[in-house]
């Protein structure tokens, strides 16, 4: 019994040693004096001063919000729609919608993007941050759907029809009771999108115009010429963030509306 | 006082190929305490649904206070709801629960605020007003979704099964307690339940249905001791039942011959109507109305059978026999523990088992 914990104990760090252990050498040389990454010459936070004085990816941080933002919004309206019409409204094919709304969780990424890409030049849209915004849209309506769904499922159907019963419209039981109880999965959902739309390069690639550059974009090229420790420094902020975001969809999609 | 308050005519409902409601009629009078009692599956939920406008019937009409309901919405019935599992709205307190239906009515702030207080002493739930429903109790929870409906003064109060989700303490308690709130507030209270000592508690009169159909309507004494057919005397409590057939009609009176036992003994009993000479009836004694006896001696008892203690069970305030008259027919004997000088017949003793022709409720087939 307790050697099988020691063996489980030891695996698990492995585990979090190879998961981690990258992320942390590469936050600890964010503050690496030397230009060189490979030695250690003391304490420094000269690259995050370095990074805030960059107007270039300040730029691409700006888009990067801005389309995490619009596609967050435009994610969270459609999927919260899709999730109470698929669970709620029995319609025919629905099965199908189904299917066909959960698609984009499956295929490849790359095939999303060219698909996009493809799809706006048939159509005649030019490549710019409206069309990126467009595409992050599509790939985070399913996970929103997919999350409200399943908060809307485990929901006592009979609420609704208390508050009906209590003199409320269809729309004002949906209002004052199925919208309260399903907003931490909402936000919860949001906040995971807007993570995604924040780290997303491949769809973004493709569908992303000139100057269109958002900050995976921008990291990107910043690579290609040579690893600064600049990019560490930018990537241990963007491991933070997209952590506490992911911490705190989490801790709301998990947090019941009927505790305090 | 008598008024039509509420009224079903033929109501159909199908569920896919099953009936659920199957040509029901009902009235209801104003301030009536009336119960649906059924085994699952009899339709009185779905009849419940219907009244509270969620289902719509197939055929037929319901009518509240005169008015048909054919098209009107649960949201604009002048009825309100306790659901069986109560469905209080989980992000709101006590308090805002009670106001939800009051909120919707557009009811002025200040009206709110003096009806959900008063609603609130009914229930005796003041001190808890501003509690989450997850933080009260079973017995809370069910006042609050009682609170809830009645502080929109409905015409009509429908319960589904009151209180089936409480203990069996908490239950008794709280069906004198629904009794006296409907008192208080006079309103039409339609329950229904599987429950049969819930029903007879509580009720002015009971409807007794099953598959869909309705089988009998009466107050709980009619309902209890003179049941129409055997589902509804069995339903109703344990029954002791005896084939025979009448042999002789003596005015209001009749001689039951028990072909099912030995020597084939002729009981007294009521003229069931209808039933004439020769007709086949079952005669049905509850537990409680059987007198059992050792002694031989003649009594002024109508009838009496021979039988053998089968069984003693002592529950606390009474006995419970079971006392066979042949070898594949035993019927149970109820008696209280009235006195601490009261017989106890053990398992195998020889007795009689005797009653008055009053106390049986004779069947025609």
């Amino acid at each position: 019994m307790s050697r099988r914990r020691a063996w489980l104990l030891g695996a698990s760090l492995a585990d979090l040693l190879f998961l981690y252990a990258p992320i942390v050498v590469l936050i600890f040389f964010s503050f690496n004096a030397s230009r060189l990454s490979a030695s250690w010459r003391g304490f420094t936070l000269q690259w995050y001063r370095l990074l805030a004085e960059d107007h270039a990816l300040l730029a691409a941080v700006q888009n990067s919000l801005l389309v995490g933002l619009a596609s967050t919004f435009v994610a969270t309206l459609l999927g919260v729609c899709a999730a109470v019409g698929l669970e709620r409204v029995p319609f025919k094919g629905r099965k199908l919608v189904e299917g066909a709304l959960l698609l984009p969780l499956v295929i490849p990424e790359v095939m999303m993007g060219v698909s996009l890409m493809l799809f706006f030049a048939l159509v005649k849209v030019p490549l710019s941050l409206v069309t990126v915004t467009i595409g992050h849209a599509a790939f985070n309506l399913p996970i929103v759907a997919v999350i409200v769904r399943a908060r809307l499922r485990k929901l006592d159907p009979t609420l609704e029809e208390a508050a009906r019963d209590l003199g409320a419209t269809a729309w004002q039981a949906f209002r004052r009771v199925t919208l309260p109880l399903l907003m931490p999965a909402i936000l919860g959902s949001a906040l995971m999108a807007f993570t995604i739309s924040l780290d997303d390069f491949i769809v973004t690639f493709f569908t992303a115009g000139p100057g269109a550059t958002t900050l995976p974009l921008k990291v990107y090229s910043m690579v290609r010429s040579s690893v600064t420790p600049e990019i560490n420094a930018l990537s241990a902020i963007l491991v933070l963030v997209s952590m506490s975001l992911i911490a705190s969809s989490l801790v709301l999609q998990r947090k019941s509306p009927t505790q305090d | 006082m008598t008024d039509n308050h509420v009224e079903l005519r033929d109501v159909v409902k199908r569920h896919g190929a099953t009936l659920a409601v199957d040509g029901l009629s009902l009235e209801v009078g104003r301030g009536e305490f009336f119960s649906i009692l059924g085994p699952s599956g009899a339709g009185k939920t779905t009849t419940l649904r219907m009244l509270a406008g969620f289902e719509r019937p197939d055929q037929g009409d319901i009518l509240i206070e005169g008015r048909s309901m054919r098209q009107v919405p649960p949201n604009h019935r002048p009825v309100n709801l306790v659901f069986q599992h109560y469905a209080l709205f989980p992000h709101l307190t006590v308090a805002g629960n009670i106001a939800f239906g009051l909120e919707m009515r557009r009811v002025p702030t200040a009206e709110i605020q003096d009806r959900v207080g008063t609603i609130l002493d009914m229930v005796k739930l003041r001190p808890k007003q501003d509690r989450l429903p997850a933080q009260l109790s079973g017995g809370e929870q069910q006042r609050v979704a009682l609170a809830r409906a009645l502080v929109n003064r409905p015409a009509v109060l429908l319960l589904d099964e009151p209180l089936g989700a409480l203990d069996q303490q908490l239950r008794l308690d709280m069906q004198v307690e629904l009794k006296a709130i409907q008192e208080q507030v006079g309103i039409t209270f339609i329950c229904v339940t599987h429950h049969q000592e819930e029903a007879l508690t509580m009720s002015d009169r009971v409807a007794v249905m099953n598959h869909g159909r309705l089988l009998q309507v009466g107050s709980p004494q009619e309902i209890y001791e003179t049941p129409a057919s055997l589902f509804v005397a069995n339903f109703i409590g344990i029954s002791n039942s005896l084939r025979g057939r009448i042999d002789r009609v003596d005015e209001a009176n009749c001689l039951v011959r028990a072909v099912d036992l030995a020597g084939q003994p002729t009981l007294l009993a009521r003229l069931p109507a209808g039933a004439g000479e020769g007709s086949p009836v079952t005669l049905l004694l509850r537990p409680e109305r059987l007198c059992l006896s050792s002694e031989v001696r003649r009594s002024s008892y109508d009838n009496e059978l021979p039988a053998r203690i089968s069984k003693a069970i002592y529950n606390g305030s009474g006995m419970q026999y079971q006392v066979a008259l042949s070898d594949d027919l035993v019927w149970a004997a109820r008696l209280s523990n009235s006195s601490s000088n009261q017989k106890r017949f053990l398992p195998g003793e020889a007795v009689f088992i005797r009653w008055n022709a009053d106390e049986g409720v004779v069947l025609s087939e």
